[in-house]
């Protein structure tokens, strides 16, 4: 543990390097940042500004090139592969903008995923209550190719709250949707974490959806800026 | 638990949404291969095992070229054992002027003394009673009643004597299956051999005496005997009843099961294809079950779950086909070892399961480990997948498992090693030619337009892809013309081969008194003067002063020359078809003891010129030394002999006479006289019984054929994982093409190029091998120069352009309907 071990995440001096065609490439610099249970962040950027490395970094999805990342206090660089994904089960929820749900499992199954790899007994009626919750009771036998985009992006935001996460990761969550079932999904992630009391780190470009988190930061030139 | 459960539940989805149904094919079409082979083997086994007493029909028997004395039978008797007593030799019997091979058996009022003897008073009547065999009537096999056209109470001529033939037999207990019985069964009661004649003092009679009762008193009886046994006779208990017919049944299983492992392999191949498009279609759930905290284990176990799943699943469905298809072998060659299988029992299945397993195992393995590594960043950046795998693991896998098979089947490192590499060299052959086929097409993209242009660059654009698919169906295509049309080419040119007037009738057990007057016959219906020449029974007791031990030799061919009575003869010259390749031939009149040994005879059994070889010849020694090794050639059809002795040496030893002729077609009416007038002499059609042979071996054929049908089907399935492997692009190809224009039939007219030029490389790779085959079969076998059968070249191609074209279209005729915009829209 770390003397900031109150953090559910934290950041220091992070930085992430790609080797391209042209040499190699800063996509990350420096960047420091603290998000506490409870907290709802934003981070905005232009399309190709790091936002979805930065959020793959915070979560464990990826490894940095600079600097640490602690996740419940714990220095991600030193944990393999499996020991991160110990550290993320039950404890973390993802939103994707591609939704990500798998193909051949229905809606229920779906959110019955998490629930069942973490061994909770009562999967079933966990998964439905919050089915229920995103108003898709109706369909949850329904295969993910057979419900629209919204209704996919409300299973798969059932999914990430299925475990009570300490955290949610969301990447770019409204981006394939119109403005209207965008803002209704932004509705039913943001109320569910109101409810449950999780943190959230969301990546987007959207002001309107950053604008309704309490911390926003803005990712520009690798580095992260605070906004008002 | 949870992960049993969820993987559980994935793989019913799988099945259902057909996610792996390619795979679950390719699986259960090696499981159905293999299970064929076994279902059938296991039936023949168990027939075997549970008829080892019946084999005998009786506990135990004697057998002795000549009739065991019958002190041996009081002993036994007074032992508190029962005893009986048959006797066995071919023989001719007539029937106006039909004449018929037969075996003979006769035995006494106790027989059988174990199993059932059942027979029935008409054709129709196929299961029969057990009844008492009588004297003065004969029974027979239902071939006899229909080679020789008559009906149940038709009197025959048996030698001298006329028996009516009363019952058909149906269930003879030590009758063995087909394989051992060339010729049809002729029982009757041994008290009417005196009056037919046919048994003289050398004739070649096997005879038997059979005991039953108590183990231990069998077991007795068999050690005081073994203490009195002569040379050549030799004790029978259950165990040593029918070691040829186990021997023939594991040659036969082998050679099947190297057919079936040519299907295992292909479905391999297709299962390879699908395997790896399985595993990579689970990438991207893959990343997403890290996301939500999966370890690798968890990965791989989910994943390994269904694929063992589908592997059971693969193996019930796989069994279910074996168990039907076994059905037709058993049809086909089933009698050959009994009368009667038992139904098929479920072990079998185990062997299903363990093929599934492996062809599984083996192809999905590699991509398998390679799940482990996707990162689960690819949530974020679809870009990213798992790192290339190892290319040792990648194809040593596969190979591990291939060779594990082989070893698995053929029961033997060293067979399945070389029955592996025999397999693998020819697979190499095919693919290099494909391969090469495959280049040479890439010019021709060039030239044409429209359908055979995108046709012939869809396959020069997967040289690799469309080389497995081109051995795939090649090795298909080579199993049908080799089992078809090479092999009925080859069986003419051997018979073109034999000159006009080659002999086709022997003449056997000729008595010496008869010798003259059988000359005379001949040569008055102007048949020639075929050489008549002596023949003597002799057993081989020592070489250059070592006894002669049959189980000292390691082939069981030698041990089975070893052990039998050979068959000898004496001349002052060899004959015209033998050549002397070592030392000389005697002089004529020569006083010296002296032996000229067949060269392939004196290699296996390990005799050198100047060897002193020791014959016991009706209890007497003969001892001669080897002056000469001849070579023979035996497709002369002339009488010839493996060891021939100086007049001087055997012209004293009791023996008959055999002789050879020519009989033309039209002049078979001779017979029934010849059989009249020398009614204990035995006439051998051998045109019949090349005729018999010919037809177990189309039956083998048929057999081996069936196995093999199963690699067309695997061709089919490795083109239909070829079609998926390459469906993705495929889709979006047609679909680009149509949003350009192209209509359907122009797109059906495409694929119908692509699919049948592939057809015409398996055709031409499958009949270059066929031709390739034939010719180191008629050269280095059968010893003939082999003329090419090129009709052997359109008929593989357009054959396979044709099927191949037919079975392409079918395969891909959904990617055409489907619109467009779905395919863009899901890229």
């Amino acid at each position: 543990m770390t003397p900031h071990s109150t953090t559910v995440v934290r950041a220091a001096g992070l930085g992430k390097r790609l080797r391209g065609p042209e040499g190699e490439l800063r996509i990350l610099e420096g960047l420091d940042l603290e998000v506490m249970p409870g907290d709802a962040v934003s981070i905005r950027g232009a399309s190709g500004s790091g936002k979805s490395t930065l959020l793959g970094l915070l979560a464990g999805l990826d490894e940095a090139s600079d600097g640490e990342v602690f996740l419940f206090g714990h220095a991600l660089s030193p944990l393999d592969e499996d020991e991160r994904a110990a550290l993320r089960a039950g404890q973390v929820g993802f939103v994707f903008q591609s939704f990500h749900l798998l193909a051949g499992m229905s809606a229920l199954e779906n959110v019955m995923l998490p629930l069942e790899l973490g061994g909770v007994g009562d999967a079933r009626e966990r998964a439905s209550a919050l089915l229920e919750r995103v108003g898709l009771m109706p369909r949850r036998h329904h295969l993910p190719s057979q419900l629209s985009g919204g209704e996919q992006q409300r299973v798969a935001i059932a999914r990430a709250f299925a475990t009570a996460p300490r955290v949610l990761f969301a990447d770019e969550p409204t981006g394939n949707l119109d403005t209207v079932t965008g803002g209704r999904i932004a509705d039913v992630l943001l109320e569910l974490r109101a409810e449950t009391g999780a943190a959230l780190v969301l990546v987007t470009h959207d002001q309107q959806l950053a604008d309704r988190c309490d911390r926003r930061l803005v990712l520009e030139d690798g580095r992260l800026g605070e906004l008002g | 638990m949870t992960i049993l459960r969820l993987g559980w539940r994935w793989l019913l989805r799988d099945l259902r949404h057909g996610e792996i149904g390619l795979l679950l094919v390719a699986a259960a079409l090696a499981a159905a291969a293999v299970t064929t082979v076994d279902f059938f083997a296991d039936r023949v086994e168990r027939a075997l095992a549970s008829q080892v007493s019946n084999l005998l029909a009786a506990d135990a028997a004697l057998e002795w070229s000549e009739p065991p004395p019958a002190e041996w039978e009081v002993e036994a008797k007074s032992r508190g054992l029962v005893t009986a007593r048959t006797m066995s030799f071919p023989s001719v019997v007539l029937h106006g002027d039909a004449t018929l091979l037969v075996q003979v058996k006769a035995v006494s009022g106790d027989y059988p003394l174990r199993g059932r003897l059942r027979s029935s008073a008409t054709l129709d009547d196929a299961t029969g009673a057990t009844a008492p065999l009588a004297p003065g009537a004969a029974w027979a096999e239902p071939r006899l009643f229909a080679q020789l056209g008559i009906a149940p109470g038709t009197a025959i001529a048996i030698g001298e004597r006329e028996l009516p033939v009363t019952r058909v037999v149906r269930e003879e207990p030590d009758r063995g299956g087909d394989l051992l019985q060339v010729a049809p069964r002729l029982l009757l009661r041994a008290e009417d051999i005196p009056a037919t004649g046919l048994v003289g003092p050398a004739s070649r009679v096997s005879y038997r005496l059979l005991v039953a009762g108590d183990e231990p008193a069998v077991r007795a009886f068999g050690a005081w005997l073994a203490k009195r046994l002569p040379k050549g006779a030799e004790w029978l208990d259950p165990s040593r009843a029918r070691p040829e017919l186990q021997t023939a049944l594991d040659r036969g299983t082998r050679l099947l099961s190297v057919a079936a492992g040519t299907v295992v392999l292909l479905a391999g191949a297709a299962a390879l294809l699908a395997a790896r498009r399985f595993v990579e279609r689970q990438v991207d759930a893959a990343a997403v079950l890290r996301c939500l905290g999966a370890s690798s284990r968890t990965l791989v176990g989910l994943v390994g779950l269904r694929l063992g799943g589908v592997a059971l699943a693969a193996a019930l469905l796989g069994g279910l086909v074996g168990v039907g298809a076994q059905a037709a072998l058993a049809e086909l060659v089933g009698r050959w070892f009994a009368a009667e299988l038992p139904p098929p029992s479920a072990a079998p299945l185990f062997d299903a399961a363990l093929t599934t397993l492996l062809v599984l195992g083996a192809t999905a393995l590699p991509p398998l480990l390679r799940l482990r590594s996707t990162p689960p960043a690819r949530v974020l950046r679809r870009e990213l997948g798992p790192p290339p795998g190892s290319a040792l693991i990648a194809a040593g896998v596969p190979l591990a498992g291939l060779a594990a098979f082989f070893v698995w089947r053929m029961g033997d490192l060293a067979l399945g090693v070389r029955a592996l590499a025999g397999v693998l060299a020819t697979l190499l052959v095919l693919s290099l030619a494909a391969y090469g086929l495959v280049r040479l097409l890439g010019p021709l993209r060039s030239r044409g337009r429209g359908a055979w242009r995108q046709g012939v660059a869809a396959l020069v654009r997967h040289p690799v892809l469309t080389s497995v698919q081109t051995v795939g169906f090649g090795l298909g295509i080579l199993a049908l013309l080799l089992l078809t049309v090479v092999r009925v080419d080859l069986l003419a040119a051997w018979q073109a081969k034999l000159p006009p007037g080659t002999p086709n009738h022997f003449l056997i057990n000729i008595q010496p008194a008869e010798r003259q007057a059988l000359e005379g016959f001949l040569a008055d219906r102007g048949l020639g003067s075929p050489a008549v020449l002596p023949m003597i029974r002799g057993r081989l007791t020592e070489i250059a002063g070592r006894a002669v031990d049959p189980a000292s030799y390691p082939s069981a061919r030698a041990q089975r020359l070893a052990s039998r009575e050979f068959n000898l003869s004496h001349a002052d010259a060899p004959q015209s078809d033998n050549r002397v390749l070592a030392g000389r031939w005697w002089a004529p009149g020569t006083a010296t003891p002296e032996f000229s040994v067949e060269t392939g005879i004196a290699e296996t059994l390990g005799i050198a010129l100047g060897d002193r070889l020791v014959f016991d010849v009706g209890g007497r020694r003969v001892a001669g030394t080897v002056t000469s090794l001849r070579e023979v050639h035996w497709d002369s059809f002339n009488v010839n002999f493996f060891v021939v002795g100086t007049p001087a040496l055997l012209s004293g030893q009791p023996a008959t006479y055999v002789t050879s002729f020519h009989l033309p077609a039209e002049r078979l009416d001779l017979l029934p006289e010849l059989s009249r007038r020398f009614p204990s002499v035995t006439v051998i059609d051998v045109g019949a019984v090349l005729g018999q042979v010919r037809a177990m071996a189309d039956q083998a054929a048929r057999a081996l054929e069936y196995v093999l049908a199963f690699t067309l089907a695997a061709g089919v399935i490795v083109l239909l994982a070829a079609v998926q492997a390459s469906r993705d692009v495929r889709a979006r190809e047609i679909a680009v093409l149509r949003t350009l224009g192209a209509s359907r039939r122009s797109l059906y007219a495409m694929l119908a190029v692509e699919y049948a030029v592939l057809g015409l490389l398996a055709g031409t790779v499958a009949a270059a091998g066929a031709l390739g085959t034939a010719w180191l079969i008629s050269e280095a076998v059968l010893g003939l120069s082999y003329v090419p059968s090129l009709r052997l070249l359109p008929l593989g191609a357009l054959g396979g352009a044709v099927g191949v074209g037919v079975a392409g279209l079918l395969a891909v005729r959904r990617l055409v309907r489907v619109p467009p915009i779905a395919v863009l829209r899901a890229a």
